[in-house]
């Protein structure tokens, strides 16, 4: 469970994020929308305590999160965040198990537990038979899902994904949501997920936010958030909002 | 995956058992090597003072800088998640170099003062590079180099002023060392270089894991619960250390740190928890082959060994930063 309090963050003098709050609940996951510049990323990453806020406190199971350390935390959050890359040839299996760091001794081994869970979240992400293959090698989706399979690795209860889906084409994009949700659901963990796909965020969210120059302009489930005076005023976008036949949640079509 | 871990942990226990082996081969082969052929079955005096006090203290010096230089490399270059980072390219052995200067000047008569300035002149060399390398944008591996290239030309003009104000005799010893020279090598030298060596082993060793995760990305390393204060500050002063006592003892011995990790590193990949160790042996192996080059080269004449491992490491930085 994770709590925001009327938190802010400053960027030097500049306010970059002012006054949010929301709760992250068991078993839900929350799209966080907004347009480039809004404060997404930056919301986020004072989320695990990356960034420092300046107002407000963040409380992970009840306690500050400031008062975690780092393994505590990496215990119990994970990121996915815009891929990083590396000058040194290190293997897809090398990759999956540092997701395993903040569990064993901080020197030393990875356990045969280690391995087993690593092997079996490449398997979820549609990755067999790539521990073997160096990061560098692989394309943009590849190494997007390795990213996601390190995450799941961590058996962290909070997810926060930071546009998960960039890279990926239609299929993963799916596999992807389909594998937070699931974890959503079979463990009780819970995830934060910002993205430029409303149509996503109305298929899988629970709740969406969307943010506008730092601050919460709506907040709830996606029908009541998805409205085309909110789209308008968020995204500055025309919209016509109609039903998904199959799933019957909104679904936004955007009018150039 | 099982299988072909146990696999690649087969091959490199044979790596390590290699190299060691190697090792004693080196050491053995620079032992019979030099100027001054040795009759060992039936030493005189005058030779056995030449094996016991010269010879054999500069082959193990060379082995203990060897280590350190190479630990150096190989866990700054994780850390910085740059393969072209390297003491003495970054400027660090020209700040051990200054330090080392400055209390021959200063406290000619102690000789604690030499490797203790040697190691406070390295990380100050350490801290001005990063901080001058980083940015918010993160630290590209042409930034670190530009910033390591001001740092050494920087510290070079100063060496090179406080130079000039020694005499013409010391001048040539002082260029040698300077270029990194093991020929001064006394047994005290090689002792204060093993202590720091086996120390440093040890403390880089317990941040492998942690630098594995560095390697990949410091943000990385952050989410998944590397202190990455904590890591920076101990491998920094870890690394600060050995380079400062081997340049105290043999001045800046150059390249070592970015040949030994990458050829490690093309034989068994990059978990830093067997380059580190390996490296470190391997380490050893290279400067005390050098070093035998150096002093067989030219014989009676010898070269400094920085000269020799220099001929070898800048073709390979080019290669490096092109691919």
């Amino acid at each position: 469970m994770l709590e925001v309090q009327n938190i802010a963050i400053n960027y030097g003098v500049c306010a970059v994020v002012a006054d949010v709050s929301f709760a992250l609940e068991a078993r839900k996951i929350i799209a966080l929308l907004g347009a480039n510049g809004a404060g997404k990323t930056t919301l986020l990453k004072s989320l695990n305590g990356a960034l420092p806020v300046s107002a407000g406190e963040i409380r992970l199971d009840g306690n500050l999160i400031e008062n975690y350390s780092r393994r505590e935390i990496a215990r119990k959050i994970t990121v996915i965040a815009q891929e990083t890359e590396t000058k040194f040839p290190v293997s897809v299996a090398e990759f999956v198990l540092s997701g395993r760091f903040a569990h064993g001794a901080a020197f030393g081994w990875e356990t045969e537990n280690d391995l087993r869970v690593a092997l079996d979240c490449l398997e979820r992400c549609d990755l067999q038979n790539y521990e073997n293959r160096r990061m560098n090698r692989l394309s943009g989706g590849e190494r997007q899902r390795v990213v996601l399979a390190r995450a799941l690795a961590t058996k962290a209860k909070i997810l926060l994904l930071d546009e998960p889906t960039a890279n990926l084409d239609l299929a993963h994009q799916a596999l992807l949501f389909r594998l937070i949700k699931e974890r959503c659901e079979t463990d009780a963990a819970s995830a934060i997920v910002i993205t430029h796909d409303l149509n996503l965020a109305s298929e899988f969210a629970d709740e969406i936010i969307l943010l506008k120059n730092g601050r919460i302009e709506a907040k709830g489930e996606p029908r009541k958030v998805l409205t085309e005076e909110n789209l308008q005023k968020v995204f500055d976008v025309n919209v016509l909002l109609d039903e998904n036949p199959i799933s019957k949640k909104s679904r936004v079509t955007t009018i150039y | 995956m099982k299988v072909s871990s146990s696999k690649s942990q087969v091959s490199s226990l044979r790596f390590g058992v290699g190299l060691i082996v190697l090792l004693i081969a080196v050491l053995a082969i620079a032992v019979f090597l030099g100027s001054e052929k040795l009759a060992f079955l039936e030493l005189t005096d005058e030779q056995s003072a030449i094996l016991f006090d010269i010879r054999l203290p500069r082959i193990l010096l060379g082995a203990t800088v060897g280590v350190s230089l190479a630990l150096a490399g190989a866990s700054l270059q994780s850390l910085l998640r740059n393969p072209l980072a390297e003491p003495y390219l970054l400027g660090v052995s020209n700040g051990a170099a200054l330090g080392t200067m400055l209390a021959f000047i200063f406290f000619a008569g102690v000789d604690a003062a030499r490797p203790l300035m040697a190691f406070a002149g390295a990380s100050l060399a350490t801290l001005a590079v990063y901080q001058m390398a980083k940015s918010r944008a993160g630290m590209s591996v042409e930034r670190l180099i530009l910033s390591g290239v001001i740092v050494t030309t920087f510290l070079s003009s100063i060496l090179v002023l406080l130079t000039s104000l020694l005499d013409a005799a010391k001048l040539r010893s002082f260029t040698f060392w300077l270029l990194g020279d093991l020929s001064q090598a006394t047994k005290n030298g090689f002792y204060l270089t093993l202590i720091v060596a086996a120390l440093g082993t040890i403390v880089l060793s317990s941040q492998a894991r942690a630098l594995n995760l560095m390697m990949i990305g410091e943000r990385d390393a952050f989410d998944f619960g590397v202190e990455v204060g904590r890591t920076r500050l101990i491998v920094f002063t870890t690394a600060a250390g050995l380079v400062g006592v081997s340049v105290a003892a043999s001045g800046s011995v150059g390249y070592v740190g970015l040949i030994v990790p990458h050829l490690v590193r093309l034989a068994i990949g990059s978990d830093n928890r067997l380059v580190i160790p390996f490296s470190a042996v391997a380490g050893a192996i290279f400067v005390v082959l050098a070093d035998t080059v150096a002093r067989v080269a030219i014989a009676p004449r010898e070269l400094p060994v920085g000269a020799i491992t220099a001929l070898v490491g800048a073709p390979l930085f080019v290669y490096l930063l092109r691919r």
